[in-house]
């Protein structure tokens, strides 16, 4: 069906009838996303000051290579080339930054924010040309669910962190005991949000009965739905949230092991 | 379109609206206000804002004001309308650069010190002045593969499903084809893919379908291709002017996409069915 659509004439880039300050919200997603891609990428260079004492900053967890601690295989592999960089925070990282950028709500977001794909809803755009997520290279934004099986195991590894974060080594003996410190309830808020964020996820929600059309047969299946529905409902306030939760942790305790700020404990 | 047919209507509309004004000018002790809009005005070769300014008074929605200046100043402005109750879905336009119902648009929600832009939606030719020609939405909407219930659950041909199962598909059913939604879609607005992509409105119609309890029909394969759902790139503005708040991107369109995930882009589903078949 060819359809001849004769229409008004195409806006230009950021031409628009609307009065209204429409380029605040891109402009803040830009400033925080690039903030944050800027943040990140230098302390995941950083392979140092990512601990302190029992607490693991979540941009190295799980920590699989040390020098200076507990980690899964040991120190850095031995046969690694000299003029690479290493970090173990570059190992891990791109899991959680796959599932943030492939994530419905984000992508979204950072077309209009970072590409003006629109700029802004009724706003000129500055390409005539567009392919969308129909074909490459955005058509692999369709792995968003791969990215999320890894994303739900991450929370299991930043719970265990929590738990760890509650066990205290006293200097002097050397025996460990329960305690609280302001960190342990930083990273206890961090897998609270990303918890939040990654239970609302679209396709979670598809995964476990949105793609079933008779839910009323399937109880479990059903409540499931309806937990990760109410959850996706917040879905925009969960990403940002936790996108700052979890870069003020890996601040936190990174300044503790600089020594600038000192860890207060509760208990 | 009701250029001259609802001169008399209008009238009618123009005269309570002045008597509502001196009613409110009265108990409020203060004089009536005069508003200016710019309207657009012109056909498919082409046309200009104009300016006009009429007296507006409390609970006047856009369409009064567009009533007015066509009894006032303007008989010949082109305008569509049907219910005035934001349930006809005819009087679409936008409104200060937003797709708005007009009968919808209070003129307490506009700031009124500076003038008030109406124009044609932009995703569809420009029939006159503020009429658009959706009929391309009509054309689309054949294009679907119609409902195909599974066969009845009883021997009297009826069928029983639960209220839990229909209230998924009830939201989409609350639409009232106003096409905003198309409208705003940069998609159809700024990249006319009009002949790749069947836009929000449609979107949300194989939703209704697809999601249905009773429907076995799969449009997975057209989604991906003839209905260019990747062409989505879920920027929510459709949701955004929806004026029956229904939550497209997210309710619609999103689940859509993943169920065409389910049968294209997921190597593990397609691994997994191919042994089901097998076996
Ligand atoms: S979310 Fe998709 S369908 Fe809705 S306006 Fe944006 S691109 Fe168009
Ligand atoms: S989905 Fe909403 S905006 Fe789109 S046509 Fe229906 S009522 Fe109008
Ligand atoms: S959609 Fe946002 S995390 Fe999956
Ligand atoms: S006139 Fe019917 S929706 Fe506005």
């Amino acid at each position: 069906m060819a359809t001849q659509v004769v229409q008004l004439r195409r806006r230009k880039w950021g031409e628009t009838m609307r009065p209204d300050l429409w380029w605040i919200e891109p402009l803040i997603v830009f400033t925080i996303l690039s903030s944050f891609l800027g943040y990140a990428t230098w302390a995941a260079f950083q392979n140092t000051h990512y601990a302190y004492g029992n607490y693991l900053s979540p941009f190295y967890s799980p920590l699989l290579f040390s020098e200076f601690r507990e980690s899964w295989f040991g120190p850095k592999p031995g046969g690694w080339p000299g003029w690479l960089p290493f970090s173990p925070a570059l190992l891990i990282l791109p899991f959680p930054a796959g599932f943030r950028l492939t994530c419905y709500y984000y992508r979204g977001a950072y077309y209009k924010a970072f590409w003006s794909d629109p700029p802004s809803c009724t706003v000129g755009e500055p390409r005539t040309g567009y392919r969308g997520e129909r074909s490459l290279p955005l058509v692999l934004q369709n792995v968003h669910r791969y990215f999320l099986y890894f994303a739900l195991a991450f929370l299991v590894f930043l719970s265990i962190d929590v738990w760890k974060a509650m066990w205290f080594t006293d200097p002097g003996t050397g025996v460990r005991h329960f305690g609280i410190g302001v960190g342990t309830i930083l990273l206890v808020a961090n897998v609270i949000l990303l918890g939040g964020y990654t239970f609302g996820c679209h396709s979670l929600r598809h995964l476990v009965g949105g793609y079933v059309d008779r839910l009323s047969g399937a109880p479990a299946r059903k409540k499931a739905y309806d937990c990760v529905s109410c959850f996706n409902r917040g879905h925009m306030r969960w990403a940002w949230a936790s996108l700052f939760m979890v870069a003020f942790c890996d601040i936190y305790i990174r300044m503790l092991s600089l020594g600038i700020w000192h860890d207060w404990r509760l208990l | 379109m009701t250029a001259g047919g609802t001169t008399s209507v209008s009238r009618e509309i123009v005269e309570s609206g002045q008597r509502a004004a001196e009613r409110s000018g009265e108990s409020a002790g203060g004089e009536s206000k005069r508003a200016a809009f710019r309207v657009w005005r012109g056909d498919s070769s082409g046309g200009a804002f104009e300016e006009y300014t009429t007296s507006v008074s409390e609970g006047m929605v856009v369409l009064d004001a567009i009533h007015q200046i066509q009894a006032e100043s303007a008989n010949d402005l082109a305008v569509r309308w049907n219910c005035k109750a934001g349930k006809c879905g005819s009087c679409s336009a936008e409104v200060n650069g937003m797709p708005r119902l007009m009968c919808m648009t209070r003129l307490n929600d506009l700031d009124l010190e500076k003038a008030v832009t109406v124009e044609p939606m932009r995703a569809f030719p420009p029939v006159r002045d503020l009429v658009t020609d959706v009929s391309w939405n009509f054309a689309v909407k054949k294009r679907i593969a119609k409902f195909k219930p599974r066969i009845p659950d009883a021997p009297d041909g009826t069928w029983r499903m639960a209220q839990s199962d229909v209230d998924r598909v009830q939201e989409f059913r609350k639409c009232i084809e106003c096409f905003l939604c198309q409208d705003t879609c940069h998609v159809l607005r700024d990249h006319q893919k009009h002949d790749e992509f069947i836009g929000p409105r449609f979107l949300v119609h194989v939703a209704a379908l697809e999601m249905h309890p009773l429907d076995i029909e799969n449009r997975a394969a057209e989604l991906r291709q003839a209905y260019g759902i990747g062409y989505c790139n879920i920027t929510k503005c459709c949701t955004r002017v929806c004026p029956e708040n229904i939550t497209i991107t997210d309710n619609a369109i999103i689940p859509l996409k993943e169920r065409v995930v389910d049968e294209h882009y997921d190597p593990l589903r397609r691994l997994v069915r191919l042994f089901r078949r097998k076996s």
